[in-house]
């Protein structure tokens, strides 16, 4: 379980997050929502231990950031970069078991489980040999998980884990997703600008608008009961192309 | 050239200086002067200083018995000076218009006595005149000066308006050189038409018949040679240069037997033996060693074979080039490090370094003597100093060019500041500083070989010597194994990158 808990953060005197509540139950998946400059990544950051805050707890399974070494931490939250965010000189197969390399993991652990989570994202095991400029962006996102989820962690994170792909392959990938988020059981919390993504992802969505929380739900709360004009009006500009029926 | 001496060299160095001992402090032991159980003779690099420091050491080691050390071919006045103040080497030729003008700055001076006895204050000795004058002159090739009728510098105001002249920095440069001939003879030369060059050069050019008139020495062999008639000084411009050793006090009480030879060669060399000496060697190409063996009617000591001399010379020369690298890493790298951490101290180590680069080399050397003596030690410092700016400005460049998100993500996986460190950003910018360690590398090769101006040896000794000889095949015998020596580390540093780069970045490009 993840919890963001009355997060105060400014910066220059400026609020850029003003009481963030979050919570994201075990094994569930949640969508944070919010255009540019909506405070998301701040609080992204925030939650991965990055940078300081100025109120408020960040938990995990009730256990408080501040509890931990950074290094503790890190093994809690498995981190997906915008992107994938492959470190680019070393392989695929490096690129996960680089963390577990470091934390004195023997080989054979390593490989096991490498060759577990791989199976699990259904990529090919020779793509793991190659260097992330040889992989499509949908398998650098996979090696990218594979590399997150890596040291078990008990809380996912993902930085707008679709944005960089094609449309087709997203698609695609979005499934994937899914039935990986699942069989993995993890907690996730996914960061995103897209109410498509998030939709399809999540079962609750939080949206963030100028550093404050506008609504948390379902999006057919978000769509009935908007908790503020702002909601209605961030759904509508993301619904760009008419409807079928109305083109016709 | 040949009585160069480097005004500048004091004066010039000193805004330098400040930069250079830091770094030079930084990077080598304090070095004792010298240790003096050796005999050292040093010398200018033109020929006839080679031939006269080659018949001082000869006459040293038959008088001792004992080995002598020879610094000879070293870049300048201002060099060989310093070398013998600091008792880097023991004694020299030089001249007493030299040591008047460059050296005591006392044109006033005229008879020996008086030198004798300013030289004195400085701890330093001086014989009496050799046998011989080395006057400037100029010269004209044989045939210009029929069709113009030349004969005395006077002359020279026929053909002011259109005469091509190329001059030595030197002869341009000092008090009793360019400037007060053309004002003691009312010439009036075109500005345009005048070209500065290297001394030896200077014969070259006028071979060619790119120049008309050049300066020269009254007992140059290439008179001769290129077929030049030397113009009267009938003004008595010109002030008498005779050729005279120059010497450490304490040299001369410690080795009173070394002192009594030398000075029996007082009187002993005519213009014409010295004409025929540098004859010898700038035309026939007869080894230093073996002329002045000649002149003292020994025998000649036993010359390396050009394979076991350009071993030596490369053995010196990779010595000078691995230090000057070890050095570049073990310090550039850290520095380059800093500077990317913090900003102030960033922006004055790329700016010291980056000044340390404008120094000219001469006067580098020049600097560093006093400090390191003569030898491998001023060039080893000079050459750390020189190879610190590729470095420091590599690493500086590539770190600060590895895509910050990468330092991010390394941090939010739970990676500590040197795992970062060692794990991401030094292999990411590794392209960027091995290109750094290579450039560094590459300059170190050509900039060694002005060591041999310090007597450090190296491949720059054939270069320098060559080049007062006006010797293309000695120079090359410096030239080519440098230039092999570059491509070999060229090559290598190739392979380097295979192994250091990551693979995952070489294949991007």
């Amino acid at each position: 379980m993840l919890t963001l808990q009355n997060i105060y953060k400014t910066f220059e005197g400026k609020p850029v997050l003003t009481d963030v509540n979050l919570n994201v139950p075990k094994g569930a998946t949640h969508a944070l929502i919010g255009s540019s400059g909506s405070g998301k990544t701040t609080l992204l950051r925030i939650t991965l231990g990055l940078i300081p805050f100025d109120k408020g707890y960040v938990k995990i399974n009730d256990h408080a950031l501040l509890s931990f070494t950074p290094v503790e931490w890190a093994d809690r939250i498995g981190y997906v970069p915008q992107d994938g965010g492959l470190f680019p000189h070393i392989s695929g197969f490096e690129n996960v078991s680089l963390i577990a390399k470091l934390r004195g993991w023997n080989k054979q652990k390593i490989e096991s489980r490498v060759e577990e989570l791989r199976k699990l994202v259904g990529l090919e095991a020779q793509l793991l040999a190659q260097f992330p400029f040889e992989l499509s962006g949908g398998q650098q996102q996979r090696v990218a998980i594979m590399r997150a989820a890596m040291m078990d962690p008990q809380v996912m994170l993902l930085d707008e884990p679709m944005a960089a792909l094609d449309p087709l392959i997203r698609r695609s990938l979005q499934q994937e997703l899914k039935s990986i988020f699942q069989s993995l059981g993890k907690t996730v919390l996914l960061v995103t600008h897209d109410l498509g993504e998030a939709v399809f992802l999540a079962e609750q969505i939080t949206l963030l608008h100028e550093g404050k929380i506008m609504q948390t739900g379902t999006y057919r709360d978000l769509l009935k009961k908007p908790a503020d004009p702002f909601v209605t009006a961030f759904i509508n500009a993301q619904r760009t192309l008419p409807e079928a029926a109305e083109v016709a | 050239m040949r009585r160069m001496r480097l005004r500048g060299c004091r004066d010039g160095v000193k805004p330098a200086a400040a930069v250079g001992l830091l770094l030079a402090a930084l990077s080598l032991q304090p070095a004792p002067l010298f240790a003096a159980d050796q005999i050292v003779v040093g010398s200018k690099a033109f020929t006839e200083g080679y031939v006269l420091g080659e018949i001082a050491a000869q006459t040293v080691e038959s008088a001792t018995k004992g080995p002598v050390s020879r610094k000879l071919g070293m870049g300048s006045t201002g060099i060989v000076f310093e070398a013998l103040k600091s008792g880097a080497i023991d004694v020299y030729s030089d001249y007493t218009g030299t040591l008047t003008e460059a050296i005591l700055k006392r044109p006033d001076l005229k008879s020996i006595d008086e030198i004798q006895r300013a030289l004195l204050g400085m701890g330093l000795v001086m014989s009496g005149p050799l046998g011989f004058d080395d006057t400037y002159a100029l010269a004209v090739k044989e045939s210009f000066a029929q069709k113009n009728d030349l004969h005395s510098i006077s002359d020279l105001s026929k053909v002011e308006a259109r005469i091509r002249a190329a001059f030595s920095y030197e002869f341009m440069d000092r008090q009793d050189g360019f400037q007060g001939m053309v004002a003691a003879y009312k010439l009036h030369l075109a500005p345009q038409r005048i070209n500065r060059m290297e001394h030896s050069l200077t014969f070259q050019a006028i071979d060619d018949g790119a120049v008309d008139l050049i300066d020269l020495y009254s007992t140059d062999a290439k008179i001769e040679k290129s077929k030049l008639r030397v113009l009267k000084d009938d003004r008595g411009y010109f002030p008498v240069y005779q050729a005279v050793w120059v010497a450490r006090s304490a040299f001369t009480e410690q080795h009173p037997r070394a002192w009594a030879a030398l000075l029996s060669l007082q009187g002993a060399i005519s213009e014409q033996a010295m004409i025929g000496m540098n004859a010898q060697a700038d035309i026939q190409h007869v080894s230093f060693a073996k002329i002045a063996a000649q002149f003292l009617g020994s025998d000649a000591p036993r010359s390396q074979s050009l394979k076991s001399n350009i071993l030596q010379r490369t053995r010196e020369h990779l010595w000078l080039v691995g230090i000057a690298l070890l050095f570049s890493v073990l310090v550039g790298m850290p520095l380059g490090l800093i500077a990317v951490r913090f900003h102030a101290a960033g922006q004055g180590i790329l700016i010291a370094s980056a000044l340390i680069q404008t120094v000219p080399s001469l006067a580098l050397l020049c600097f560093l003597i006093p400090l390191f003596g003569v030898g491998m030690r001023p060039a080893l410092a000079a050459l750390c100093m020189y190879s610190l700016l590729p470095v420091v400005l590599n690493t500086f460049t590539g770190i600060r060019g590895v895509d910050p998100k990468h330092v991010e993500n390394a941090r939010a996986f739970g990676m500590t500041r040197r795992q970062v460190l060692l794990r991401i950003v030094l292999p990411l910018a590794s392209p960027t500083i091995l290109a750094g360690i290579k450039t560094a590398t590459i300059v170190s090769i050509g900039t060694a070989t002005l060591a041999a101006l310090v007597g450090a040896g190296g491949y720059g000794a054939p270069i320098v010597s060559g080049l007062s000889l006006n010797d293309v095949p000695t120079i090359l015998t410096g030239a080519i194994p440098a230039a092999l020596m570059a491509l070999i580390a060229y090559g290598l540093f190739e392979l380097i990158g295979l192994v250091l780069i990551p693979a995952g970045l070489r294949k991007h490009s």
